[in-house]
């Protein structure tokens, strides 16, 4: 029978629960890498034994770790992060040149063919690509080095790369996203990139549709129709129907449009979930009720999910990184929260469980299908 | 015989439990004392200095014969009491945000 592994990240360490096809029980396991921040945990498409995690503190820095055998044992790799040539300045929150300094890294991207090839996002906002399992890291600098590099600015949440979406049906395009700068495309593997933004409205920069310096804060695409991609910006939901391209906004009746992860359903690609929050400065849900945002018309027409989910005195927050989608059928879809929540729908989000209610604050949620 | 007392989080991933007992080839130098440390254990590396400039990350302080050393330059001489093995240098996680 098929299984399940959902990678959860939290802020103190990294939990992998597993169930069969069924996902109605679950076994827990963990902590791993105990008192650590675990921002990202994810398998290779190519070995689903294969699994990067990101481990940081602000004490010790960051660590990669590698497991190959899906999560019983890891073993630390690279961990020298160099940006390439010298760094230059981006903006600081203040707007005054801040020089690029690594921090951490936000983002794990496996290869979609090859378990040794793993691409990293990371703050200050860069991208760095391993070609050998994690060993050494080597800067895609032709990102930093656009143009546009000295003007971008930190989120809230620092200056991070993170997302990074690969497109299966050209292996040298990949988007990345930054906040806030913004997305950017490449089309020959990497070496070179442009911003792709046009559309895009954001209220909180000097010039609302510039070409960069938008606050993105998550993007996804459904593998079988790889051109058409979907956003949730800092305010507002957006897709886009050309590569990047162009984007148009479909928060339609979303009770806000702020909000940070944003997936799509394994069979259905223009089924869309999002988890609507309050705004900027309150970063819990509206009226304190719990609830997964459903369009099956790819955006515009919202029907809200709450079978399962606390329906008052909800505050969590449910972050970037933090929600997933299996692909069995019915579609599992999944999420963390900043409570320690992680939540499982086996039937495309018509029911929800919990399936642990008191872990650190969940940063990612990451699911692989297991054979 | 150098005594290191490590932080919790880097015996875990050193894999150690207790002290660390290093050999140090000249004078006992923060320096000489750190690129032991890494030599025995790789995955140490930039975890209590940059890789690349080799300075002391911000959040990480040494202390040596009841004293804060960790402003001190990396080649100076630690204590003499360090020097000869009848007390640690304490590679401390700053109490900062928990």
């Amino acid at each position: 029978m098929s299984g399940v592994r959902i990678l959860v990240g939290t802020r103190k360490g990294a939990f992998i629960l597993t169930s069969d096809g069924l996902r109605s029980s679950w076994d827990v396991a963990g902590p791993y890498f105990g008192g650590w921040e675990l921002y990202h945990v994810k398998g290779s498409p190519a070995d689903p034994n294969r699994l990067y995690a990101s481990q940081s503190t602000g004490w010790f820095g960051q660590l990669v770790q590698r497991s190959d055998d899906g999560g019983q044992t890891w073993e630390p790799v690279g961990n020298d992060f160099r940006y390439d040539g010298v760094p230059g300045t981006h903006q600081s929150y203040d707007g005054t040149p801040h020089p690029w300094e690594f921090a951490r890294v936000w983002h794990l991207e496996p290869s979609l063919t090859d378990p040794d090839t793993v691409y990293a996002g990371v703050e200050d906002a860069a991208l760095f690509r391993s070609a050998d399992g994690g060993a050494t890291w080597q800067e895609l600098s032709g990102l930093r080095g656009h143009g546009s590099g000295p003007a971008w600015q930190p989120g809230a949440g620092g200056m991070c790369l993170h997302s990074i979406l690969l497109d299966p049906r050209d292996a040298d395009r990949m988007y990345i996203a930054i906040s806030a700068a913004g997305v950017f495309r490449t089309d020959d593997g990497g070496t070179t990139w442009r911003p792709t933004n046009r559309g895009l409205q954001s209220e909180h920069i000097p010039d609302p549709d510039a070409e960069v310096g938008h606050c993105v804060h998550h993007i996804t695409l459904h593998p079988s129709r790889p051109d058409v991609l979907f956003m949730q910006k800092h305010w507002d939901v957006t897709r886009s129907d050309d590569g990047a391209e162009t984007w148009y906004e479909v928060s339609g009746d979303l009770p806000t449009d702020f909000g940070f992860a944003i997936e799509v359903h394994a069979h259905e690609p223009e089924t869309i979930y999002v988890v609507p929050i309050k705004s900027d400065s309150e970063h819990y849900p509206p009226d304190a009720k719990l609830r997964v945002f459903r369009s099956r018309t790819g955006g515009n027409e919202w029907e809200p999910l709450t079978n399962g989910l606390p329906q008052s005195h909800c505050y969590v927050n449910v972050l970037r990184d933090a929600m997933a989608v299996d692909s069995l059928d019915p579609c599992g879809v999944y999420f963390g929260t900043t409570g320690g929540q992680v939540y499982a729908s086996p039937d495309a989000g018509d029911h929800w469980d919990p399936i642990v209610r008191d872990l650190p604050a969940v940063l990612s949620v990451e699911v692989q299908t297991l054979p | 015989m150098i005594r290191v007392v490590l932080p919790a989080q880097l015996r875990t991933l050193a894999d150690v439990a207790g002290e660390v007992q290093l050999d140090v080839d000249g004078p006992v130098t923060q320096c000489a004392v750190l690129d032991a440390l890494e030599a025995r254990y790789p995955v140490l590396q930039g975890t209590i200095r940059d890789r690349a400039t080799q300075r002391r990350r911000g959040f990480v302080r040494f202390f040596a014969g009841e004293e804060d050393v960790s402003h001190d330059p990396p080649d100076a001489l630690l204590p003499d009491a360090v020097a000869a093995g009848t007390e640690p240098l304490y590679i401390v996680g700053a109490i900062a945000g928990g």
